[in-house]
């Protein structure tokens, strides 16, 4: 009969310290495309044309130049555009902690966000939040990410952050998926369950903006127009370290990366 | 692929002389090949036969259900009626299945001329649970929305007191209709939506959807993306089979048992992305090879040794500690007549002493020139399909340092695009099981339907007779050891 305890005890401490340097275990990945349009050659819609989910788009302004424009929170990371490019007008990039407060703040130079001033409401939580996690549809990559969070490796619960079963004790609603017709109903009734102040996360780009299943004859295109989304996460999904980066930025704990569909580093 | 033409009323008398011979279905599913002509296709396998058996049938009217003689067919029939209108004829349980009771589309949803972006109205209403009129016996519905960060289904129980009388899963609450996203998409573009419709089996799902393509373009991938590909499914099933037994011990309350077992799945995982860029195995599959040379540098067979060291330790341990033990023999049986019957796969099938594996018997990718042991046991119990993942954990491991030392210098992609008016067949054995893709593509080359067969659709169908006639206590840990998946099922 082994000694479980005594074993683990061994193992030493597995819990990176990151984000107070440590490694954040995204040693490799691949992150959003980075967009430089001033590279951009005339004519060229190359990555346009490969982008699975119309992130990017190439339009007309008044003067009749074009201008590239992307959503990030339509990106499933996928690189086809990277691929595409013939230039260097899309690179690859490890830019993964996209979590954001305004849904513009995913849009390369796009309208600049109103800075939301809800501070007050959250600090009373800023060492304790609880999450009530509700599936609507995903593909089951955001769930394995999530149940990634309580892996001794990023172990959430040191940051004062818990998963709880019901939403009568939760103060974040984290949706993934893209809003399947018949979870739209559960989802409904478990924010309507929740106490007030309550905020919703749209982890993952499905449940940003639909991604690749949203707008079928199943399912509508993530939580909008379902849901007041307060934390945009997209990704594909979004890693441990990008959660838990946008759970910290959204109490006020560490600062957002995104401006304006712009890395920051 | 063997594609025969079969009349309807041919059906019956033809599946019993394929299921006396040795074969087994696989898969049914319907498809329009012209506006309003509506084909059935039955996929098969044939005893000692690396080769597929594919029955295409153009009903005229409804058509004799094969479900009383063939079970796990059930699933596939309802299916087929709920998204094309299909009836058959004797079918045993009459009720939708993927659309849920109250959902009202205009037309069957893959119909053709159904718009692909118009929503189905819904309100939501009962239907295809049984009624139980004894006040002894609770009803507990369970779900969608579940404690912990779990998937969408909801669990209904019918039970007296500590024992499960009646259950029943209802699935498809995160139906996405992922089949019909992929008609008329690009191939590239229908690679990346392949990878979505299970996240835990992005590779596997790309991989099969890949290799129906290149059966129906006819193109044959070079050697270097072949043992590529075969490391890139091994390592998919590694940190899912390292997940699964996590998630077992924390069923079974073994809490420094879930730790270690998560971590070796968080390992693992960071072992893809660093070999890859995705912790997931995406974006790198396309029709003809791969997007791109992967290089297995020392790093990654040191790093998989290491893996390989702690996992044994790990799963050594697991194997000798009487309270995990305890909660998993026999629990859940599942014998090995109904598992056959019902279309159980992968692991599960392999725990109840049937000895297939696609890897083996219809061999893809590199593995006809792999040693592949595929472990078996015959007990039946939750027990024994912890002990083929573990013993899969190993040979998954043994594969990919054999991968390296074969892997030579070459070419990882050959142009493949889609020939018009053609189909194929692709599969794969994912961790979870057997896994098809069928792709068929129009007149002008562009995909005109998909079907997916994923390894939970078949083992969801098969868990509740493990669960009838059990204990509440129990539950849990059952359900855990199938190590199911609602995304794949679901589409």
């Amino acid at each position: 009969m082994p000694l479980w305890t005594l074993f683990g005890l061994l193992n030493g401490n597995a819990t990176t310290a990151w984000p107070h340097g440590g490694d954040d275990g995204q040693n490799g990945l691949l992150g959003m495309p980075r967009f430089a349009p001033e590279r951009c050659a005339a004519g060229c819609e190359e990555c346009a044309a490969v982008c699975p989910t119309a992130a990017i788009g190439v339009d007309r302004d008044r003067s009749g130049a074009e201008r590239l424009s992307v959503d990030y929170g339509r990106c499933v990371v996928c690189q086809l555009c990277v691929e595409a490019c013939p230039g260097d007008a899309a690179m690859p990039s490890h830019d993964w902690a996209f979590g954001t407060r305004d849904r513009s703040d995913l849009q390369l130079d796009g309208p600049r966000a109103e800075r939301k001033t809800q501070a007050a409401s959250r600090r009373d939580f800023r060492r304790s939040l609880h999450i009530r996690h509700i599936d609507a549809g995903s593909c089951n990559g955001c769930e394995s990410e999530l149940q990634a969070l309580n892996n001794p490796f990023y172990n959430l619960h040191r940051f004062g952050i818990f998963f709880t079963p019901s939403p009568r004790f939760a103060d974040l609603l984290l949706v993934t998926g893209p809003v399947t017709y018949a979870m739209r109903d559960p989802l409904l009734r478990a924010y309507e369950a929740m106490p007030e102040p309550r905020w919703v996360m749209a982890v993952g780009t499905c449940a940003v903006s639909g991604g690749m299943s949203g707008g079928s004859y199943a399912c509508g295109n993530g939580l909008e127009g379902v849901l007041p989304v307060d934390i945009y996460l997209p990704g594909c999904p979004p890693n441990p370290a990008a959660i838990i980066e946008a759970l910290l930025m959204f109490l006020d704990r560490a600062p957002q990366r995104v401006k304006g569909g712009r890395f920051v580093e | 692929m063997n594609v025969v033409s079969i009349k309807p009323e041919q059906l019956i008398e033809s599946t019993a002389r394929l299921i006396a011979d040795g074969g087994r279905m696989q898969m049914a599913y319907a498809w329009y090949p012209e506006p309003g002509e509506l084909e059935l296709r039955y996929v098969a396998s044939q005893a000692n036969n690396p080769e597929f058996l594919v029955w295409r049938c153009r009903p005229k009217g409804p058509v004799p259900s094969l479900t009383a003689t063939t079970p796990l067919l059930g699933w596939y029939e309802r299916e087929i009626s709920d998204l094309f209108g299909q009836q058959f004829v004797g079918q045993p349980e009459p009720y939708s299945l993927v659309l849920h009771p109250g959902a009202a589309p205009i037309l069957p949803p893959l119909d053709p001329s159904y718009p692909a972006s118009m929503p189905m109205p819904y309100v939501a209403k009962d239907g295809g649970i049984p009624d139980v009129e004894s006040p002894d016996v609770q009803r507990l519905p369970f779900g969608p929305a579940r404690a912990d960060v779990v998937e969408s289904a909801e669990l209904i129980f019918f039970y007296v007191g500590e024992r499960i009388l009646y259950f029943h899963p209802q699935l498809f609450f995160k139906h996405r209709g992922m089949e019909k996203r992929f008609e008329g998409r690009s191939l590239t573009g229908a690679v990346v939506l392949a990878e979505r419709v299970s996240g835990v089996g992005s590779f596997s799902h790309a991989l099969a959807f890949c290799q129906a393509v290149e059966q129906a373009a006819g193109c044959a991938v070079p050697r270097r993306a072949q043992l590529l590909r075969t490391l890139l499914a091994e390592l998919e099933r590694l940190y899912n089979h390292l997940h699964y037994l996590g998630h077992l011990a924390h069923t079974t309350t073994l809490k420094v048992g879930e730790a270690d077992g998560k971590l070796l799945e968080e390992r693992a995982k960071q072992i893809n992305a660093r070999l890859t860029g995705s912790r997931f195995l995406r974006s790198l599959l396309v029709p003809g090879g791969l997007r791109r040379d992967l290089d297995p540098q020392l790093w990654f067979g040191e790093a998989l040794e290491e893996l390989r060291k702690d996992a044994a330790t790990y799963t050594a341990m697991l194997e000798s500690t009487n309270s995990h033990l305890d909660r998993l023999l026999t629990t859940g049986v599942l014998n090995e007549k109904v598992a056959l019957d019902q279309g159980a796969t992968g692991p599960i099938e392999r725990a109840s002493g049937l000895d297939r594996d696609l890897r083996r018997d219809h061999p893809y990718g590199a593995y006809a020139e792999l040693p592949l042991a595929v472990p078996i046991e015959t007990s039946g119990d939750a027990h024994a399909r912890s002990q083929v993942r573990i013993a899969e954990i190993e040979a998954s491991i043994a594969l990919i340092e054999r991968i390296l030392l074969l892997l030579t210098d070459g070419p990882v992609y050959v142009e493949c695009v889609g020939v018009p008016n053609s189909e194929g067949l692709g599969w794969a054995e994912s961790p979870r099981g057997s896994l098809f893709y069928a792709v068929h593509f129009d007149a002008a080359g562009k995909i005109a339907r998909v079907k997916i067969k994923s390894p939970s659709f078949s083992n969801w169908r098969v868990f509740p007779f493990t669960v009838h006639d059990s204990n509440m206590m129990d539950y849990a840990i059952n359900e855990a050891s199938f190590g199911l998946t609602v995304a794949g099922c679901d589409r």
